[in-house]
Formats: C-alpha cells, structure tokens, sequence
C-alpha cells in the first residue's frame, strides 16, 4: 500500500524503531527562542554536555523585544535578561543568533522560511508551538517544551510515538475576499479544538494547491489551535519557485537532486488516511471569532451565538463563560461589536503578503477615530521588504503605528498589551482570555478584515467600504 | 527526575474545559531563565478571583487536580508543568489534553492520567461531597481511587516506564549514540545547514 506525505517525512527520519518504544527522529532543523530555551541550555552546562549539531540550530529573539526604540536597551529587566541569556547561551554553545536590529531578527516561523532554512522532507522543532507553520513546505514541524529543547540540543533527536494521519481536503475555489484565515478559522469551529489531537493533518485539494506559500503557511501555523500534532502541504512548484531564490536554498547538482526528492514525497494515491475532512471552498466567508478559543467563531456576517445554540453541556458552559468575559450579548450582529485596538501581525499573519494586503485596503482610507492599529511586521526583512514597496507610507498616511518586528501583541510579553476590557481584531492566532493583555478581549480576524475594521471601527470586511476617490499606488 | 510510582493526595475540582496554557500561566510570568518559582503564576487571572476553587481553604494543599476535557491545550510552554508542580501538584486528571502539554508532563514529573468524562464527573462530585477525600494514584496498576470509586486511567506504555523509573531522557538517547552516527552519514548532501550564514 501507499503512503501518505507525513509517513514518507516520517520514515525518512527513524534513527531508531524498537516496538513499544517511540520512535528516535533526527531533527533536520532546530529553531530556539528566548523564552523555551534558558532552562535547556542550564541543563546542558549542568550536566557537561554541548550542542551536537549547533549547524542544525539558529536562534533569534522575538518573544519579549520592543517593537519600538529597538536601538535602546529593552527596558523591562525581566524581558532584557532573557534576552540577554540567550545571546550568552549562544555564544558559548557556537549557534547562529539574530539580534534586534538585523534584518533576519524577527518571529522563528517567519525567518526559517525566509532564509530558506525550511525545505521540502525535513522535520523542523522548536520550542514554540506554532512550529507547525513550516508544514507549509512539506516539512514535518511541531513545537515541542523545554525537556524536549533540550534533549535536541543534546542529541539532534527527539523520542516521538507515531501520530496518526488525517486529510483535510479543501475543493472548489475560495470566493473573492475570502482569505486562508478565514478557511482555517473555518475548519477549526467545525472540528472543534480538540479535534486534531493525534495526528498529522496534510490540508490539500484544488483550494489548497491555489494558495501561496505565505497562505499556506497560515493554515498550517493554526493547525496546533485544533489540537493537530503538525500540519503539511505536499511540496509543488509554488513551493520550489518560493524556494529557489532563498539563501540557504540547495544550489547546482542540490537543487536537481532535492527538487526530485521533494517531487517524490506527494502521497501516493493507494494511500490512506486514518481519518478524512472535506470543505467546500465556495461555503467558506470572512470568518471572526467571537469567544475565547479559536474554535469559537462564526463567520462575520452572523451574530453572536447563545449558549443554548450549542449540543453539549460543557459548550454551554464555555460559551456562557466566553461571552461574559468577552462582554458580548447573544444576537448582537458581528459587524456592530465595536474593536479598540487592531492587530496586525505575528506568525500567523505577519509576512509580506498579509501586510500587501492590508495596505491595499488601507490605501487612502484612514484609521477610525478612537481605534488605533499596530502593524508588527514579521520580521526585520518583511519590514524592509514593506519599506521598499511604499507599504509603510500607507499605514502611516493611514494613522497605524508601523513598528519593529517580533511576536509583539500576540501573546503581549513586551509592552504591546490590551488593557483590561479592551478589545481588539487581530490577525494573530489565539483569542484565549487574557492572552494580549490581562482581561483584553480578542478577536482572531484576517488581515483584509483586520485593514476594514481599523477604517469603520467596528468587526467589517473590505466590502462593507465606502469606495476611496483617491488612486492606490500602483505597487499595491 | 523523580521516580513516580503511588500518590495519595487530596484533589481540587477544576470545573471548565479548555484550559489553555495561558491560562494555567500567562506570557507575562515566563520571563525567568530558572527552572522553579513559577508558582505565583499559575492561574494567574483567576486566583485573585475569591470564589476561585484553589481560593478555597477546603483546598488547601491539594496536589491532584481534576479538570474539563482539553485541558493544556495552546501555548508548548512547559513553563505550565512547572507552575502545577510548583504549587504543589503531582498529577492532573483530565478526559483530553493538549499532545504538548502531557509530552512535557511526563518530562517533568507531573503524571498527566487521562479518563473518561464520566470519570472525570464522578469524581468532581466525590471531591466536593468531602473535600478531604484522599485521592490515590497508582502509576503501575493505572487506576485512580477515591472513596467508593476506582477506575482506570489512561497513560502511554513509554511514558509510565520512564515515570516508574525516574529516567532522564536524554541519558537514554545519547546511550544510542553509534545509532545517531550511523544515520547522519546517510543525509543528503542537499539538506540545509545554518552555519556557514548567508544572506
């Protein structure tokens, strides 16, 4: 019988299979952070051991920076320590680090596949678990905990039970406006968050092959805010015309052999998933959040659920409980709840192709009064990148602070936070309570719903505009 | 790491699913470069709430906690393991968890015992019947017991091996060196590495 994408990744990695045991995977890339990897590293001088493979490693800051007067010290004691004790750690273990002001400082997930660290048939780890965004290329990507950080330090592996396999097979064609956000938050409330746990998900059909890297990696990135182990997308041409021009791409004779054995990973079509879940594209509208996980969401045009809407005693309960802590009353429409602060960036959302389209409807338009917009981009290139295309000028001319990159507003370790009661639309990843902020209230939207809901100030979709008189700049 | 084999404690009933590991710690309190202190973080936004389940002094000193299904879910900070077993927890009972979370229970120590939802509910009403209801855990016949009910819990074979006997990961792994070895002579000449850097 054939094999799946995730088998074939899979079994190229066993070091070591014994029955009863987890496998031993090699792990082709490692990727660390500030905030996962001080306790790693202490581990390691404890017990006399070194980086086996700090060629496999590289390390940047992003968690705790400022995404503004970067050129100063940080000025949270707590966040510069960490910060600090990664530059240490480091430099006495011999791995590759970008700091604050280089152009490939930035979030993890952003700068591996910038570099083009992150290619077809790998398995990436990182202490973080929105690892799964370089699923994206084919790679088998997960975050893993701190014991875990270590043990790859150490020893370039990690101990891993085989998951299972899903498919998740999008068809049709994704409807104008509709975004990659707006299919995974989608999927996610129609599987429920819990309902990847176990396996290894490959997301594919005609709307899936359709998407850019960029989009690709979205859906993956979410896949862990449905309980997945890691999500992936067979490699094509999209992917290796991605890749071709990145720095740490194979070059000569490598290329030809790595995009042969990329080709060859596609799953075989005798293969057969654990478990399948098909969507219609067509189905699929701008999709927001309205609770306190991402599996609470509804798409923009409906209004605020009731607990009683749902089938469960424990969905009742949390619904109940999301709604007060999100300070919403059932029946209100989506489009009427008012957003204080809009968020665009992160791992989710935070690459050139979000902001590109953010700018596009922000050409012209100006933020509303009362709301102010952040734009973080991904990383210190993806600003540049925006710089040279005129992007910043947009959000700027717009009323958006344009910021340094880093995690930022996300999960709010720096001082990008919501304050309590404050409610925001954004573009990143998880709507748990208190995440950017204590008692700040999240809604996960896409970056073109983000852009809209910055110009009215309530939740809205680019089409809910009024047209703009002025011309948008060509490169747009 | 400690050798986990029986535990008798007494339990705290945490009555909500998803818990999210920005819930059991946020963001903010993950700023230290030590492995221990994180205990002030735990539940953070709910401890200042009185009517909080571990506000309770009937609660005082639990160390098993029973929570909702998906329970860890969210963030692979193990900074959350950490956080319970400062406060004091050994194991946590729940009828889901995040896959990341109870990987980095069973690094650290902390017996993540999975049951089934009615397990999880006969036992949230046993504990608030008689918040002194001792809890026993035993790893190495897998059932938990308390008063009248025994049932089993759930944990992967490797994991309760490790638990049982303390092990350390990575002592295991670098035993099998000559293996590591062997396969990295057969890497492809294509695969990236970061060093040299190239921009």
């Amino acid at each position: 019988m054939g094999r799946t994408l995730s088998e074939k990744v899979w079994d190229a990695h066993v070091v070591r299979h014994a029955d009863g045991e987890p496998d031993l995977l090699y792990i082709d890339l490692h990727l660390v952070h500030e905030v996962t990897s001080p306790q790693a590293f202490d581990g390691l001088r404890l017990a006399g051991r070194g980086v086996r493979r700090p060629d496999l490693t590289i390390a940047t800051e992003d968690h705790n920076v400022p995404t503004f007067d970067v050129d100063k010290p940080i000025a949270d004691p707590v966040s510069r320590t960490q910060v600090e004790t990664l530059r240490k750690n480091a430099e006495e273990f011999g791995v590759r680090i970008h700091t604050l002001g280089d152009p490939d400082q930035g979030v993890v997930h952003v700068i591996g596949p910038q570099l083009g660290l992150t290619q077809p048939g790998m398995t990436v780890v990182c202490g973080d678990s929105h690892t799964s965004t370089h699923g994206a290329f084919g790679a088998i990507a997960f975050g893993i905990g701190t014991s875990e950080v270590e043990h790859v330090l150490a020893t370039q592996t990690l101990m891993q039970a085989r998951p299972k396999t899903m498919a998740v097979t999008v068809d049709g064609v994704l409807p104008d406006g509709v975004s990659a956000k707006d299919l995974v938050l989608a999927l996610i409330a129609k599987v429920g968050t819990g309902g990847g746990q176990g396996y290894i998900v490959e997301y594919r059909g005609e709307a899936i092959r359709a998407l850019t890297m960029e989009a690709r990696m979205t859906i993956c990135n979410m896949s862990i805010e449905w309980g997945a182990k890691a999500g992936m997308i067979a490699p094509d041409e999209t992917t290796f015309a991605y890749l071709q021009d990145k720095p740490h791409a194979p070059q000569g004779a490598d290329w030809e052999a790595a995009v042969e054995y990329w080709k060859s990973l596609a799953t075989d079509e005798d293969a057969r998933f654990d478990r399948e879940v098909v969507l219609r594209a067509e189905e699929i509208a701008p999709f927001v959040t309205w609770g306190t996980n991402p599996g609470q969401g509804v798409p923009l045009s409906a209004t605020v659920p009731a607990p009683s809407d749902f089938g469960t005693e424990n969905d009742r309960i949390a619904a109940e409980r999301a709604l007060e802590y999100m300070g919403l009353t059932a029946g209100t429409p989506m489009r009427e709840i008012k957003v204080d602060t809009v968020f665009l960036g992160s791992c989710t959302n935070g690459r050139i192709e979000d902001l590109r389209a953010a700018a596009g409807v922000l050409a012209g338009r100006k933020v509303a009064e009362g709301t102010r917009m952040l734009v973080v981009p991904g990383s210190g290139r993806v600003r540049l990148q925006a710089e040279a295309e005129g992007l910043d000028v947009i959000f700027k001319d717009a009323g958006a602070e344009w910021r340094g990159a880093g995690c930022s507003m996300c999960l709010g370790m720096n001082p990008d936070q919501l304050a309590p009661g404050e409610r925001s639309a954004s573009t990143s990843n998880r709507n748990f309570e208190g995440r950017q902020g204590k008692g700040g209230r999240t809604h996960l939207v896409s970056p073109l719903v983000a852009a809209a809901t910055a110009v009215l100030g309530t939740l809205a979709a680019p089409a809910d505009l009024a047209p703009v008189e002025v011309a948008v700049p060509e490169n747009v | 790491m400690e050798a986990f084999t029986q535990h008798i404690g007494t339990a705290a009933p945490l009555r909500r699913s998803n818990v999210d590991t920005d819930q059991i710690i946020p963001a903010v309190y993950l700023k230290r470069v030590t492995r221990t202190g994180f205990e002030d973080g735990l539940f953070a936004a709910w401890r200042n709430d009185p009517t909080f389940v571990l506000n309770q002094p009937e609660y005082d000193g639990v160390s098993v906690l029973v929570a909702g299904p998906d329970f860890g879910t969210g963030s692979s900070r193990e900074h959350a393991v950490w956080a319970l077993l400062d406060y004091g927890f050994r194991v946590v009972v729940s009828a889901r968890f995040g896959d990341i979370f109870r990987g980095n229970s069973g690094k650290s120590g902390l017996l993540a015992a999975l049951v089934t939802e009615d397990v999880v509910e006969r036992l949230w009403t046993t504990i608030e019947a008689d918040p002194g209801t001792k809890v026993t855990v035993d790893l190495e016949n897998k059932t938990i017991s308390a008063g009248e009910l025994v049932a089993p819990f759930e944990i992967d074979d490797y994991t309760r091996y490790r638990l049982l006997n303390g092990l350390d990961d990575v002592g295991i792994t670098l035993s099998r060196e000559a293996d590591i070895v062997a396969y990295e002579a057969t890497r492809p000449s294509f695969k990236p590495a970061t060093l040299p850097a190239k921009a």
